[in-house]
């Protein structure tokens, strides 16, 4: 089967790539786009640490096939800080000292993001239900639920 | 939050002093690479010319192999390379034939997911292709994925002859090792106690469940020399194994370890490295490998299950007078010796007049276990901890009080041998009691669950080079890879040591050709011991600079100090220099005999034992069986907090990974040996939503072994959760609860079995 051309727009950069019918978003981005931020923990949208925005919605990449991405905006993790400066949210990690090994800090990331530009004010539970899609083995989620807090108490005061 | 502790003791290493780096939280070193997705993990390394390599698995428990016919898959085009268990040297050591066999299997398939064959090819799409027009053809043999089960006579043998140590009569040969330990005599013991409770338990095979899959890149040219870049706690043990399983000599094979996302004692093994150095060898070019959750899931990790039977005796007044425990692990198809050190940890909190803990290995059809975070003591823990708890319900005692009675301290003879020396128990306990968690109200339906928790630590061989750069900043080279912000604590004390600001320090962790041996990244080894030999390399450095500033100013080496980072003439006649600082001694080094390092190799020894104790508020639904987590505080000694954020971090992780081991996770094999969850939806961790925040409070007894205190932290925090949660669980329900996880639909019927 002949592969499929798809024109995107990745961290606001015009992409074009061929894929094959069945690749998935997250396989085109590491593996032809060659931006292995986000990364793959289970293939199957259970860890969440594939994800991305398409067009500004939270999506597991490895649900999404690539040849979707026509036409649509992809926000990863390489597009979050704005050249030499962190965006909040990635500095309040580091300050928390939220993660540990750092493999699903991107799809934290991504997740967060997307929950503070809907809800800027989220509860502790609410922030726990959102990035309940998010796993974390190594902190028992503390110091996570701790810097998102405190970037969104940082973002609602900027 | 920090309990200093205010009575240090000095021992061989250690000396009190006032830090100016240590005990502070700065922003780890590889921050930043993580927040912007720059890291690079295990599956994000490339090489030109790549092969991928996808892997045959069983989909038998338990089978003979009669033939393996790969032409099929070597004709197919695109495919590169095939290898199977005929393409790896056999071994000396039954340690190493084992991994190797588990690696790819070797006549007989011994659990479902065991790697027969593996394929290379121009892509993964074609290598799982080729894997279609394999033909294994097996004799299908009976299987047994029980631990009880597989030592009763009629259970079917995985290998002959694989007994070690002294295993009793009357065992079968699935009973691969078998342990004992203890001091005093049991029947006085016993005959002493007011109150003797026995009781069974059994606790579930869980995975490490590291977010990252193992993956790795291997090169090998016609020249003979290798190169792998993966995800591991320890390249120097890929270079080890994957050089002796391939035949090479281990000058030849450089291995790099990339960032790791996860391990917990899972990635202390190899799984896929001789793989793909072998495929790479057959074919000329670089083969990537990378697992599926499923197969990491089926042929990777699990820990041990058990099943233990627990017998104490307590008099009124809560002294234990005898301790007894009979463990039984099963870690798959291959041997190990976890169950020797279940029964080493069981009652090691316990200051015990009588004690004797016997311990049993025994081979079953499931994937051959890794090491996970205190391997053995969490189930073995478990079970004392619950014994003791229920003695204080029935004799109506404080649980932390009864603890305090018994507890082990400095000089008590420890239930597996050694004597303690300063050790952390009694404070520990002592700040849990006084936690305001301890005092506050239940609602309905809620229990609140103690227990304490014992780690060993390791030490081990280790390998630290520091040079001065002539800019005047430090670049620390280290070997153990770096899983939780450690490259941030060696940082720390190199620049605590040295005297100069953290900023000035970077520190990288080298490929196996650019230091010497180091030990995997485990036992809690990595804070203590690498630690140890940074800060004895930068004192061989400062030994160097003191010698080049006496050079400099004509006086003896022995007249010169180091204070604050930089030279000092020291006693009356070194004459009058003002100091000279690092900086400065590093930008005339070429004056004065060249460039500055210091180094330092040792095999450590001191790690210095880890107690801790945690206290967990939990509410069950009667209706339906749900464990909710409503508050939860660790207590637990770390020596010195290098770096606290990092120490509360280990603390908290190691709290939820014992949260779900109590309450969730658990490998089901099914009748036919197959297992039933091999993914993230049913093989269910802890998610946000589950928990509360977790507060950690860390206690500070200083390790004599150590120059700043430290103990290891890393993995005592997942040894209380089990006990904690379940007798949490037992007071809220009612009903004592004996067997882990404790899942909604097991309470209900505990609930109901009580009625």
């Amino acid at each position: 089967m002949s592969k499929i051309h798809v024109s995107t727009s990745i961290n606001g950069d015009a992409v074009e790539y061929l894929c094959e019918p069945e690749e998935t978003l997250l396989d085109v981005l590491r593996n032809r786009v060659g931006l292995t931020g986000a990364k793959e923990g289970c293939g199957s949208g259970d860890c969440g640490a594939c994800s991305v925005a398409l067009d500004g919605r939270l999506v597991c990449s490895c649900l999404v096939l690539a040849a979707e991405a026509e036409g649509k905006t992809v926000s990863t993790v390489e597009g979050i800080a704005e050249g030499e400066n962190l965006h909040v949210l990635q500095q309040k990690l580091l300050d928390h000292a939220a993660l540990q090994c750092g493999i699903c800090t991107p799809g934290i990331l991504i997740a967060s993001k997307a929950l503070l530009e809907k809800n800027p004010d989220p509860t502790e539970t609410e922030v726990r239900y959102w990035l309940a899609g998010n796993l974390c083995r190594c902190t028992g989620y503390d110091k996570i639920i701790r810097a998102v807090m405190d970037a969104a108490a940082e973002m609602r005061g900027a | 939050m920090v309990t200093e502790y205010k009575e240090g003791s000095v021992g061989a290493e250690f000396n009190k002093r006032e830090f100016k780096v240590v005990g502070t939280r700065p922003p780890r070193p590889d921050g930043v690479d993580k927040v912007t997705g720059r890291a690079l993990f295990g599956a994000d390394f490339t090489a030109p010319g790549m092969l991928h390599a996808t892997v045959l698995r069983s989909p038998h428990a338990h089978a003979r192999i009669v033939s393996i016919d790969t032409s099929g898959a070597l004709a197919m085009d695109g495919v590169k390379a095939v290898v199977t268990s005929e393409d790896f040297v056999k071994q000396t050591s039954s340690g190493n034939q084992d991994t190797l066999d588990n690696c790819m299997a070797r006549g007989k398939v011994f659990y479902d997911g065991h790697a027969i064959v593996a394929v290379a090819a121009t892509s993964v799409k074609i290598a799982n292709a080729a894997l279609k027009l394999i033909k294994v053809e097996y004799e299908i043999l009976p299987h047994e994925t029980d631990v009880d089960a597989a030592m009763l006579d009629s259970a079917p043998v995985l290998h002959e002859g694989r007994k070690f140590r002294n295993i009793p009569e009357g065992n079968n040969a699935n009973v691969s090792g078998y342990w004992e330990f203890g001091h005093g005599d049991m029947d006085e013991g016993f005959a002493k106690a007011d109150i003797v409770i026995e009781r069974s338990f059994k606790t579930a095979a869980t995975h490490q469940g590291y977010i990252e899959p193992h993956a790795t890149l291997a090169t090998m040219g016609p020249d003979g020399r290798g190169e792998i870049w993966v995800c591991t706690q320890g390249q120097f043990m890929v270079r080890d194994l994957a050089a002796a399983f391939v035949g090479i000599e281990a000058s030849q094979l450089r291995v790099t370890a990339s960032e790791i996302g996860g391990g917990f004692g899972g990635k202390t093994t190899v799984y896929l490295e001789p793989v793909a150095l072998a495929l790479a060898k057959k074919s000329g070019r670089p083969v990537k490998m990378v697992m599926t959750r499923e197969e990491v899931f089926r042929a990777s990790g699990p820990t041990t299950s058990s099943s233990t039977d627990v017998k104490i005796g307590m008099t009124k007044d809560g002294r234990i007078t005898a301790g007894q425990a009979k463990l039984r692990y099963q870690g798959g198809a291959f041997p190990n010796i976890t169950a020797m050190l279940g029964a080493m940890t069981a009652f090691a909190s316990y200051d015990l007049e009588a004690v004797q803990t016997q311990a049993w290995n025994v081979l079953t059809n499931r994937p051959k276990q890794a090491a996970y975070r205190a391997p053995g003591a969490p189930m073995a823990i478990y079970t004392v901890e619950s014994v003791v708890d229920e003695l204080c319900q029935k004799l109506g005692l404080d649980p932390l009080e009864v603890r305090l009675l018994n507890a082990a301290k400095k000089g008590t003879l420890s239930s597996y041998g050694p004597t303690f020396d300063e050790i952390g128990l009694v404070a520990t306990l002592e700040a849990a009691k006084a936690h305001p968690h301890y005092a506050a109200p239940l609602g309905p339906n809620q229990g609140r669950g103690v227990s304490c928790g014992f780690w060993f630590n390791f030490a081990g061989n280790t390998s630290v080079s520091m040079n001065i750069n002539e800019d005047g900043t430090v670049a620390v080279i280290e070997g153990n890879p770096d899983i939780g912000g450690s490259r941030a604590s060696i940082s720390m004390m190199a620049a605590e040591e040295l005297g100069i600001p953290l900023e000035k320090v970077r520190t990288i962790v080298a490929d196996t050709n650019a230091i010497g041996f180091n030990d995997v990244t485990d036992g809690s080894r990595v804070t203590f011991a690498v630690g140890l030999a940074t800060i004895k390399a930068a004192r061989a450095a400062i030994q160097n600079m003191c010698g080049r500033a006496a050079q400099i100013w004509g006086i003896d080496a022995d007249a010169v100090d180091w204070v604050d980072g930089a030279a000092v003439p020291t006693g009356h006649n070194a004459g009058d220099f003002p100091p000279m600082s690092l900086a400065k001694i590093a930008a005339d080094s070429a004056k004065t005999g060249g460039p500055i390092a210091g180094h330092f190799e040792v095999n450590a020894d001191g790690a210095g034992v880890s107690f801790g104790v945690h206290l967990v508020d939990v509410e069950v639904d009667p209706e339906t069986g749900f464990t909710e987590i409503k508050r939860y505080t660790v207590f637990q000694d770390a020596g010195k907090a290098i770096h606290p954020d990092y120490v509360e971090g280990q603390m908290q992780g190691g709290a939820v990974q014992g949260i779900g081991w109590a309450l969730n996770e658990e490998y089901i094999y099914g009748e036919d040996g197959k297992l039933q969850n091999a993914g993230f939806l049913d093989y269910r961790i802890p998610v946000a939503s589950d928990l509360p925040m977790i507060d950690a409070v860390i206690l500070e007894i200083p390790n004599p072994g150590h120059p700043y205190g430290v103990r290891g932290v890393g993995e005592t925090g997942i040894v209380p959760p089990l006990a904690a949660v379940a007798n949490g669980v037992s007071h809220a329900a009612g009903v004592r609860m004996t067997e882990l996880p404790m899942s909604p639909p097991r309470i209900l019927a505990a609930i109901d079995g009580a009625k």
